[in-house]
């Protein structure tokens, strides 16, 4: 009897794990298909755009070579150096400005603290981009519109100056971290700025990884203030606009293809870059939910 | 507990408000307020009274030369038109620069931010001032100015921290927005472009004509409207229901191979979402791949295509699973850590009691986690109201419509925004436009996020 009973459990189980088994695949199948859609007609030889089937007749690795030759209006790698440039300048002084705000806010007792936690809050509630005519008109006044690189020292402005209003995540971490070893360190004479250096930034280093990565992502992503700011000026593109000028009515016939390969040139560095840091990706957010 | 533990490390450090210090000061306290840093210069602290000096004496000449006309000009918005004039000399019409209304705005408000941090300074010098005079009448040592320095490190520590990133929110956000606002209540739109043109402050008619029944944009903005609140709804729980699911589905204790699937649904988060965006419009395109594929089985015959994003009620559903194509592996990753947190034993006791799995999802496994990602799921909403970049490279906001005024029907709010600034330069609805999201997001999130734990108990964990 009993027997009989876990047999046909198993069985069960079995089944069930089965069907779990076979959904998964048609679903991360369904995941999966875009991608290598990007990938097949990066190596696609056709040139063109919409063909009547799938997989191309023939592979090549010209739309690559392509890419990083044409020296004419799309200059790909010059746009690659770019967004790193400003990734790399906007991503170090966003997170000094999201930790230092972060730690005052979490740890530091003043007057203004909630006022100002409330004001932070309230202007996070505005469409980022609905002030971006004025922001457009302040950057022209200060000068810097006139020079192809200086708008992209503007572009770096624009990206990391609003960044520490997104200090929650960060603040909601160094809320999880225990007073005590502040306290026994101001008995041993530190100061407070001994403190923040010494003691919570070398505690914060998930939180760290996570506010470098998110503000190192932006600038290869936003399209809409670089847009703004960039105007026509192709040369000092970045790689979002770029890429998406490839597939504007002008250029679609020829760089199609390219268009593919340069989204699966961007895409391995930052996957990389994302699978690498994962685990302190989660952990940082997680920090922030808890309670 | 924590409440109480708060209310006594928020007191103020040094107590002393403005009031106060200006009543209760003698005359040289009370004379810093017309001569900065007098109390300061007069009481040893040479420096720090130099530094008061020099800014009142910076802003009195940039309001000299500068601030009054600024603040007038705010006023009137600009009076002189630019003008054609022939110029008998040279044979030809030559332009006579005349006002700008956009910059007149702009400098007025810059003027109005710059009087305030003066204010600012001014109480600061008070303050000062009435803490240096009590120190003397108490026989206090005086700090020096390298005391000043030094304390910047710790007990002023947040004033050191906090001044770059204010600096840079105060002339980036705070700035810009108040610009921005202003423009509401002015007619700067497509026929009114300095500097060809001046505009001028019309209070709320803009207000008046986005409300006004049977109006273009009225007709505009209500569709819009509901179709946001309608896309955000579903955007918002479409992911966290079926990411929860699919997390759950991955670690349940017979799946195996966890670390393969995960790898599969991270992959998509990793790819640049403008990649993936750009490409599934591709995809969903009438000579696209998937009519392609449709057509290849048969399911569809060789004349015709499925309109995935040119029918706008089909557009609409397309839109909204590929968002969930987007989103479900986000949520997926970070609630695996919180969904191994509920307790065991709850699950347990549900087994005993006979509950299903669908059963058990419902009354444990979704009550437990909209508990603890209650502030997560408010940061989605509003993300999601906002959600420029799905709507603008998938359809761009297209099929358009001739009922509407400039906006197509998948426009959200802030993509019409984004064209009536950009494309048609009609500033003034574009920032009404602006005001509205606002005032949805700003009742919505305060009223919720107040009562979130985090918000309440932030020392909880300290």
């Amino acid at each position: 009897m009993k027997t009989k009973k876990n047999s046909s459990g198993s069985t069960k189980r079995f089944i069930t794990n089965s069907i779990v088994h076979i959904g998964l695949a048609i679903v991360g199948f369904i995941w999966i298909l875009p991608i290598a859609f990007v990938i097949l007609t990066s190596l696609r030889k056709e040139t063109g755009t919409y063909k009547s089937y799938i997989l191309p007749q023939a592979f090549t690795l010209h739309n690559y070579a392509n890419l990083f030759a044409d020296h004419g209006t799309l200059n790909f790698s010059r746009w690659f150096f770019n967004t790193l440039g400003v990734a790399i300048a906007s991503c170090l002084l966003s997170a000094f400005f999201v930790l230092c705000v972060a730690y005052v806010m979490s740890r530091l007792r003043f007057r203004m603290r909630k006022k100002l936690m409330n004001i932070a809050l309230i202007l996070g509630m505005f469409p980022s981009f609905m002030s971006m005519i004025a922001v457009y008109y302040i950057l022209k006044g200060l000068g810097f519109l006139e020079a192809g690189q200086l708008k992209l020292v503007a572009l770096v402005l624009v990206y990391s100056a609003g960044s520490s209003l997104g200090f929650y995540i960060a603040k909601g971490f160094f809320d999880t971290l225990p007073k005590t070893i502040d306290e026994a360190a101001y008995i041993d004479g530190a100061t407070k700025w001994d403190v923040f250096r010494r003691i919570t930034i070398p505690l914060s280093k998930p939180i760290i990884v996570n506010t470098l990565i998110t503000s190192f992502m932006g600038p290869w992503v936003d399209y809409i203030f670089a847009k703004v700011i960039l105007g026509q000026d192709r040369d000092y593109y970045t790689i979002a606009i770029g890429l998406w000028t490839m597939l504007q009515k002008e250029f679609i016939q020829y760089y199609y293809t390219t268009f593919f390969a340069g989204c699966v040139i961007i895409s391995i560095p930052i996957t990389i870059l994302f699978l690498f840091t994962q685990r302190f990706y989660v952990e940082g957010v997680s920090g922030a939910v808890k309670g | 507990m924590a409440g109480k533990k708060q209310k006594i490390s928020d007191k103020p450090v040094h107590g002393i408000g403005f009031g106060t210090a200006f009543k209760s000061g003698n005359a040289i306290t009370k004379l810093s307020a017309v001569v900065f840093g007098l109390g300061n210069i007069l009481h040893k602290q040479i420096i720090r009274g130099f530094i008061y000096l020099a800014l009142e004496v910076a802003y009195l000449y940039y309001m000299l030369s500068f601030g009054t006309k600024a603040i007038q000009n705010l006023i009137t918005l600009g009076t002189k038109t630019q003008e054609e004039v022939f110029n008998e000399a040279k044979q030809i019409y030559e332009y006579v620069v005349g006002d700008n209304s956009m910059l007149c705005l702009l400098y007025g408000v810059i003027t109005i931010f710059v009087t305030l941090l003066f204010i600012a300074i001014l109480t600061s010098s008070v303050k000062s001032a009435y803490e240096t005079q009590k120190r003397m009448e108490e026989g206090k040592p005086i700090p020096r100015f390298i005391d000043d320095l030094r304390s910047l490190g710790h007990e002023k520590l947040h004033n050191s921290l906090l001044l770059f990133p204010i600096v840079g929110v105060i002339c980036f956000t705070i700035i810009p927005l108040v610009f921005n606002i202003l423009i509401a209540f002015t007619n700067y739109d497509k026929d009114h472009q300095p500097p060809g043109n001046l505009f001028d402050w019309v209070g709320f008619d803009n207000f008046v004509a986005m409300f006004k029944t049977g109006g273009i944009l009225a007709k505009t903005f209500w569709p819009i409207f509901e179709w946001t609140i309608i896309w955000a709804i579903f955007a918002t729980f479409s992911c966290y229901i079926l990411g929860m699911l699919l997390a759950l589905v991955i670690n349940r204790e017979g799946t195996r191979y966890k670390g393969f699937w995960r790898f599969i649904f991270v992959l998509s988060i990793a790819v640049p979402q403008f990649v993936s965006l750009l490409t599934m419009s591709t995809i969903f395109n009438a000579s696209g791949p998937l009519n392609v594929i449709l057509k290849d089985m048969g399911i569809i015959s060789a004349g015709t295509t499925i309109p995935f994003l040119t029918n706008p009620t089909l557009a609409k559903v397309t839109i909204i699973l590929v968002n969930i194509w987007i989103g479900v592996p986000y949520t997926m990753l970070s609630t695996t850590g919180i969904l191994s947190n509920i307790p065991k034993d709850l699950y347990e006791a549900a087994k005993v009691d006979g509950a299903n799995a669908i059963v058990t999802f419902f009354k444990i496994t979704l009550p437990y986690m909209l508990f603890v990602t209650t502030p997560s799921l408010i940061t989605a909403f509003v993300g999601n109201i906002n959600n420029f970049n799905v709507i603008f490279l998938l359809t761009g906001g297209g099929p358009a419509s001739i009922e509407y005024y400039n906006a197509g029907k998948t426009d959200l709010l802030v993509t019409w925004l984004y064209k009536l600034t950009l494309t048609n330069k009609d500033y003034n609805i574009g920032a009404v436009i602006g005001i509205i999201i606002f005032v949805i997001l700003a009742t919505l999130s305060l009223l919720t996020y107040r009562h979130t734990g985090s918000y309440k108990d932030e020392e909880a964990f300290q």
